[in-house]
């Protein structure tokens, strides 16, 4: 356990020496407001990915309705902000729980499913509260909310997505996270050991939707506007991308997958007629030549400083 | 009860179309368990292969029976052959790979048709032909309608499921499609050509896609890059309702998705009719995942 923490604290003193030298570039402008943008975009994308990496990479339950659990986030805290004069950093909080909430409630009944079946449901869940949303005037219907105060900064982002990634980089490494393990490496299988199958993947469904709706939260107060349509399957699907581009199960990979991506999206802005088609292109080739993603499954962690890790599994199928 | 019956008659309709892309669905799914997401989009581009061939014969002087039976002709071999290309180049090379990445490539798959769609069309929706002139018939009296067109669909659809029934339970082609989808090595060691069939199940399902992309067009006179989204994911819906895997299913579950969408529409609930399709969705997946005509499989241990 020592081992642990060494790599825990010093993983904490390089994302402090991180966040310092980016403060610094920022402060004395040498990264301007488009690059602060980019940056908290892709901030917001590294808690969906590494949220949904937990509950797909992890657990090894396939969900593609997060763009769902970000919307409600979203929403939430864009209406406390708006109508009830909640400090913004306790909206997000709330919001981050009402996720959580629909978390238990999604988990809940599609517990029963499992593989492609699971994902419909996820889909389906997702594109049912978007048209909720649509249809509910007290959101502003399809035209959304706006006027939201923009409060995401990248101080309060950056402490967010730290506090995401060590939550439920602990989370997996703790007795809990081996539990998750098991039930995706074969569910009738660690049923079998005693694992309460039901609880932990609640509980993963649950911890996903909570960093969603913070990370909604964040984007909400990031671009003053928000709308059903931006939280489509499309965005879902992103979500995912960035999770299996890093390679499904690591949470490193998550946070790659996230950062090349949005950059990838930034970058292919300055050609709009062919972006969907080089991108498109460009993932079926990387599944076509590298299905396991750009790590694997190599986990977080500062151990191969020490020495070479362990050979990481095959990826998961199913 | 005149009115139910007249919503009834449009929900056929509906659901004919969402039943022949279910078809698609459900054979790819039953053969290599893939929930092929580019399925709608080769509805999409049948459709607009339907309104050039639909402009060009009709332009040339062919009577409308004629551009009709070629238009539909057209679009669907063309689609087979785009079908087989997208299963040849996307998904073969990924036989053995994980779910989720075969997944992510056909969703991969799907923007590409869409978007190159949209580089070469254009965004905007296109205008599509009427090939035969609308007739209105009345029923028990005068409070039920009918148009033709509404007839052309159903007898389009019950078509194509008596041939599609004769290929899959009558040829030798259609007895490997079952052997692949029941057991896919034990049918490779009785030298049946596992890739063949495959390249055999897009091509039906991608034509049967097709002739559903016409038949939208000409119900709905109009064609975009991205009509193929929504459809395409109630097909699923149809194809899930029915048991997937099930032919007779598709059909059912088409039919009962389009009957169900249409009376909510007509109840004056047309801005939930998709999350009622949904809905219906995840209700079916909770109480019966195995769908109304599909086999109970036990999971493996």
């Amino acid at each position: 356990m020592k081992k642990l923490n060494k790599s825990f604290w010093l993983g904490i003193v390089l994302a402090m020496v991180l966040y310092g030298v980016i403060q610094i570039l920022l402060t004395t402008g040498i990264f301007d407001d488009v690059m602060e943008s980019t940056l908290i975009l892709i901030c917001i994308n590294v808690m969906l990915a590494v949220s949904l990496n937990l509950i797909n990479g992890i657990t090894g339950q396939f969900s593609i309705g997060h763009a769902g659990f970000m919307s409600i986030g979203a929403y939430v805290s864009a209406i406390l902000t708006l109508n009830f004069d909640v400090p913004f950093v306790l909206a997000l909080v709330i919001a981050g729980l009402a996720a959580a909430f629909f978390g238990v409630l999604i988990g809940i009944p599609t517990l029963r499913l499992n593989g492609d079946y699971l994902a419909i449901a996820t889909l389906g869940f997702g594109e049912i509260i978007r048209i909720v949303l649509l249809n509910t005037e007290y959101v502003g219907g399809a035209s959304g909310l706006s006027g939201i105060p923009t409060q995401t900064t990248w101080t309060v982002i950056f402490l967010f997505t730290l506090i995401t990634i060590v939550v439920i980089n602990n989370f997996i490494r703790s007795s809990h996270g081996r539990a998750c393990l098991a039930i995706r490496e074969n569910e009738i299988a660690a049923e079998a050991m005693g694992i309460n199958t039901t609880l932990y993947k609640v509980i993963a469904f649950a911890l996903g939707a909570l960093f969603a709706g913070m990370a909604g939260g964040l984007s909400a107060h990031k671009f003053y506007v928000i709308n059903p349509g931006s939280f489509n399957f499309l965005k879902s699907f992103e979500i995912l991308v960035m999770v299996v581009l890093g390679g499904l199960g690591s949470t490193a990979g998550a946070i790659v997958g996230a950062i090349v991506l949005t950059v990838l999206f930034t970058v292919l802005q300055q050609y709009p007629e062919l972006r969907m088609i080089i991108y498109s292109t460009i993932l079926i080739l990387m599944m076509i030549f590298r299905p396991k993603g750009l790590l694997g499954s190599a986990g977080l962690s500062f151990k191969f400083f020490a020495k070479k890790e362990a050979k990481p599994s095959d990826s998961i199928s199913g | 009860m005149e009115y139910f019956i007249q919503q009834l008659i449009n929900g056929i309709s509906v659901g004919s179309i969402y039943a022949l892309i279910a078809l698609g669905y459900t054979m790819v799914y039953g053969i290599i368990k893939l929930i092929n997401f580019a399925h709608g989009d080769v509805f999409m581009v049948g459709s607009f292969i339907g309104l050039f061939s639909a402009r060009n014969l009709a332009n040339a002087g062919f009577p409308p029976v004629i551009v009709l039976i070629l238009s539909l002709a057209i679009s669907m071999t063309v689609s087979a052959l785009l079908g087989i290309s997208i299963e040849r180049l996307a998904y073969k090379p990924l036989r053995k790979a994980s779910r989720i990445a075969v997944l992510i490539t056909a969703i991969g798959v799907s923007f590409l048709l869409e978007y190159t769609g949209v580089f070469f069309l254009g965004p905007q929706a296109q205008g599509f032909p009427e090939i035969i002139n609308k007739k209105q018939y009345t029923l028990f009296g005068s409070t039920v309608q009918v148009d033709s067109n509404q007839i052309m669909i159903l007898g389009t659809t019950v078509v194509l499921m008596i041939v599609l029934q004769f290929i899959v339970h009558r040829t030798k082609i259609g007895k490997a499609m079952r052997a692949v989808s029941y057991d896919m090595e034990a049918a490779r060691l009785m030298g049946i050509n596992v890739d063949r069939t495959i390249s055999a199940t897009f091509a039906i399902g991608s034509a049967l896609a097709a002739a559903a992309g016409v038949i939208f067009g000409m119900t709905y006179n109009s064609v975009d890059p991205m009509m193929g989204v929504l459809p395409g994911l109630k097909a699923f819906v149809a194809a899930v309702l029915g048991g997937i895997g099930s032919i007779p299913g598709a059909l059912v579950g088409g039919l009962l998705l389009g009957t169900v969408e249409t009376e909510v529409s007509s109840l004056g609930y047309s801005s939930w009719r998709d999350g009622v399709a949904f809905a219906v969705l995840i209700l079916i997946l909770i109480f019966k995942p195995s769908g109304l005509f599909g086999k109970n499989v036990r999971e493996k241990v």
